[in-house]
């Protein structure tokens, strides 16, 4: 027999007789399942945030903020700043008015749904281009409010998160009562997490005068930035700070996607490491009830290889099936899982759904995969390695 | 002790397997040690909560300021015992990666808030009577090398200054140290920053009150709001443990999803060593059969295989719990500025006790009571 021949033969009666040992096979396939899903889930909770934050940013819409301030929070900007900046070389027009959307936001409480607990949400006073500086956005349900009115409108997220954020519903903060008249969407952007009303009634509210914390303008192209940079750092009249809107996501969101990455990575090591011993353990012990029939092959002329080739197999096809169950619990469990976290950068609720990518499930089936291999050599080795002698003997 | 070398052989039989599984326990708990620490840093300090303090805000949220006036209008109200006022600063440290938490705080009062902060009464004196001076965490200190006496430049990105930029310079005067306490603050004094500051001049962020008996909490709580009612800055006044528990919360599921990793780890870590433990029993049945054949009771022959889950699961507890001390201090080093109070919570010695304790049981007794169920005679035929 060729060496190829054996070992599809020993391969083939190895995994025939694998029902015998169904027990510790299941436990390992099982093992590894649960360490993929852990894995899968706790990456999609920064696929998730990711997805939030490439959405809601792009590379052809500029924000302004007072000249030092690194959010929007600390921001101030009047409104003679604000038309000087809508007034910019390199912002759109329509119909000869400049595409821009001065804006400011307050934060109001409103309780989690899950807890009861307040929570910090952005109510955003915004202009009347604001729909048009979102890509996407689209009204879900109700209407758009009408500027000049406390009529506010919830962006999707907010309003799954947040108790008495429904069409219909009246938010009652301070001495204001907000009419929701509508909920939107904007394909998933940090909008959704935020609740929207007219600046200059939002303005008054609030006491804030006639001042801004930023403004929004869209550009007539990723290369118009440049330029439009240039116009306004060189204004003396101005003192400001603009970034791409693309950035200015990045920047806010670092601190929190670097506290995922590590909770993230720790996890997926140790946890590899225990399904390691794990699968070494399972694979042993596989090996180790089977040395009699090892021996045999052994006795019988089979070469090593080809039981190595064996058990490796056996151990690969263990892990594949563990990871591909794994990413599925991870999937069925995870996927679309609504949260939200504080966003310390603008002190306010990012409302986000896990996402369990196809990229999350290759690398979590390629885990699986390393584990089994890694679980599989060597006992293999050992189970080659043995004298037949002993082997015959063993019970 | 007869007992003990027959536990001892059993041990040494599959040296490896018995060290693989002894191997996957320690880091199953190495891995809820670790969880533990990070579930505690993200609870953000509500154990530290004084239980006869209140927090007085404003209702429409943090952010809005109340009047500087409240804070004397609450004073006078029987039953409380001091309060004292803080505001968010916002502070930068020369470059804006440096973010630093700076809090203003009335001086005078701040020490009888808190009393569990630990600085002598000479260092509360020499804060309390420099008009600049910063009472500065010992983690804050320790990350920018700063010393009693240093003059620091401490820019806020909220306030601006009337005579134009942004920067206060405090000279410290006191570094803290608060046993598992938040060690990251940075007080400073509010007329310091409100004498210079262009706009919310006379304006407070929120109010901290300490109460004579906790037990008038909700009373006093329901008092101060009703005083406040109707006016242009309403509040809202909770338990200051109820005021931390609500800010831990909008950090999100993050317990929830602790929680499930830590459940998922030990159910495969449960099959892992439950599957070894049974493997070893399976191989032992003409062992087991001779053990009491010579007249070992069913008792006997399960408390050795018992014997032997345990020491591995409460061995491997004791191990990981070890590694995760080690470890959370690493972490807890790095993650000090967002996460000030990582460390293993006593309560977390206890739960893994038991949970190894459980494992140990569950992961040997199952297989033991299987073999004990086979009669003698079919046992020993069966090699």
């Amino acid at each position: 027999m060729s060496r190829l021949t054996q070992i599809a033969s020993v391969t083939a009666m190895n995994l025939r007789s694998l029902p015998e040992r169904k027990g510790p096979s299941i436990v390992a396939i099982v093992g590894i399942a649960g360490v993929v899903a852990v894995l899968t889930g706790i990456l999609s909770i920064r696929e998730g945030f990711r997805a939030v934050l490439d959405l809601s940013g792009r590379d052809d819409v500029a924000i302004v903020l007072r000249g030092g301030a690194t959010a929007e929070m600390s921001s101030g900007l009047s409104l003679e700043d604000t038309r000087l900046i809508a007034d910019a070389p390199g912002v759109v027009l329509d119909e000869g008015e400049p595409v821009a959307s001065a804006e400011l936001y307050v934060i109001v409480d409103v309780p989690l749904v899950t807890t009861g607990t307040p929570a910090n949400v952005p109510l955003r006073g915004v202009g009347p281009y604001a729909a048009d500086l979102r890509q996407d956005f689209q009204i879900e349900s109700g209407r758009m409010f009408t500027p000049g009115t406390s009529e506010a409108i919830v962006g999707s997220g907010a309003s799954r998160r947040f108790a008495g954020l429904q069409v219909g519903d009246t938010l009652r903060s301070g001495n204001v009562a907000w009419d929701i008249v509508g909920t939107f969407t904007d394909d998933g952007s940090v909008a959704e997490s935020e609740i929207w009303t007219d600046a200059v009634v939002l303005q008054g509210a609030y006491n804030r005068g006639a001042t801004f914390q930023s403004a929004r303008v869209m550009l007539t192209s990723t290369g118009a930035v440049g330029e439009f940079v240039d116009a306004l750092t060189t204004d003396p009249r101005l003192n400001v700070r603009v970034y791409t809107e693309r950035d200015y996501y990045v920047e806010q969101s670092s601190t929190l996607v670097l506290l995922v990455d590590i909770l993230g990575q720790t996890i997926a090591v140790f946890m590899g490491l225990a399904a390691v011993f794990g699968a070494l353990n399972t694979m042993y012990s596989a090996v180790s009830g089977r040395t009699r029939e090892i021996a045999t092959l052994l006795a019988l002329g089979f070469g090593a290889l080809p039981v190595v080739a064996s058990v490796l197999v056996e151990a690969l096809l263990l892990g594949a099936l563990g990871g591909v169950l794994g990413s599925l619990i991870a999937y069925v469990g995870f996927n679309g899982m609504q949260a939200s976290t504080i966003n310390f950068a603008s002190f306010s609720q990012v409302t986000f759904a896990f996402l369990v990518t196809p990229g999350l499930v290759v690398q979590g089936v390629l885990y699986a995969l390393v584990l089994g291999f890694i679980g599989g050599l060597l006992p293999s080795v050992r189970a080659a390695r043995l004298p037949v002698v002993v082997g015959l003997r063993a019970t | 002790m007869k007992y003990l070398p027959l536990f001892w052989s059993n041990l040494k039989r599959k040296p490896l397997r018995v060290l693989l599984t002894w191997a996957s326990v320690v880091i199953a708990f190495l891995l809820f040690g670790v969880l533990e620490a990070v579930q505690f840093a993200l609870a953000g300090g509500v154990q530290l909560a004084g239980q006869d303090r209140l927090v007085s805000q404003h209702r429409v949220s943090l952010i809005q300021p109340l009047p500087l006036s409240y804070l004397n209008r609450v004073r006078g109200l029987d039953g409380v015992r001091s309060a004292t006022s803080h505001d968010w600063f916002g502070g930068v440290y020369q470059d804006d990666r440096n973010q630093i938490v700076v809090i203003t705080a009335e001086p005078e009062s701040f020490f009888d808030v808190y009393p569990e902060i630990p600085v002598s009464e000479e260092d509360q004196r020499a804060w309390q009577a420099n008009r600049s001076g910063a009472l500065v965490g010992r983690i804050v200190a320790e990350q920018y090398g700063w010393e009693v006496g240093d003059v620091i430049p401490v820019r806020s990105n909220l306030f601006t200054r009337r005579d134009g930029g942004d920067t206060w310079d405090v000279e410290i005067t006191t570094i803290y140290d608060w046993v598992d306490g938040d060690n990251t603050v940075v007080y400073m004094h509010y007329d310091y920053v409100n004498e210079a500051r262009e706009f919310w001049i006379d304006e407070i962020g929120w109010l901290v009150l300490r109460l004579d008996d906790p037990a008038r909490g909700p009373e006093i709580a329901a008092e101060i709001d009703s005083m406040f009612a109707n006016s242009f800055a309403e509040t809202r006044t909770t338990s200051e443990e109820a005021f931390l528990q609500g800010f831990a919360n909008q950090i999100g599921n993050i317990g929830a999803i602790v929680t499930a990793v830590a459940s998922a780890v030990f159910f495969t870590m449960l099959l892992v060593t439950a599957n070894a433990m049974a493997q070893s029993v399976r191989e032992r049945v003409g062992e087991i059969a001779v053990l009491r054949t010579i007249g070992f009771s069913n008792l006997g022959v399960t408390v050795l295989v018992l014997l032997e889950g345990l020491a591995i699961t409460v061995l491997g507890a004791a191990a990981g719990l070890w590694l995760a001390q080690g470890f959370t201090g690493v972490i807890a080093a790095m993650a000090a500025q967002f996460l000030p109070l990582m460390t293993i919570p006593p309560q977390a010695f206890a739960v893994a006790a038991l949970l190894a304790v459980a494992l140990g049981i569950l992961a040997s007794a199952l297989p033991c009571a299987r073999v004990l169920r086979l009669e003698i005679t079919d046992e020993l035929r069966h090699t």
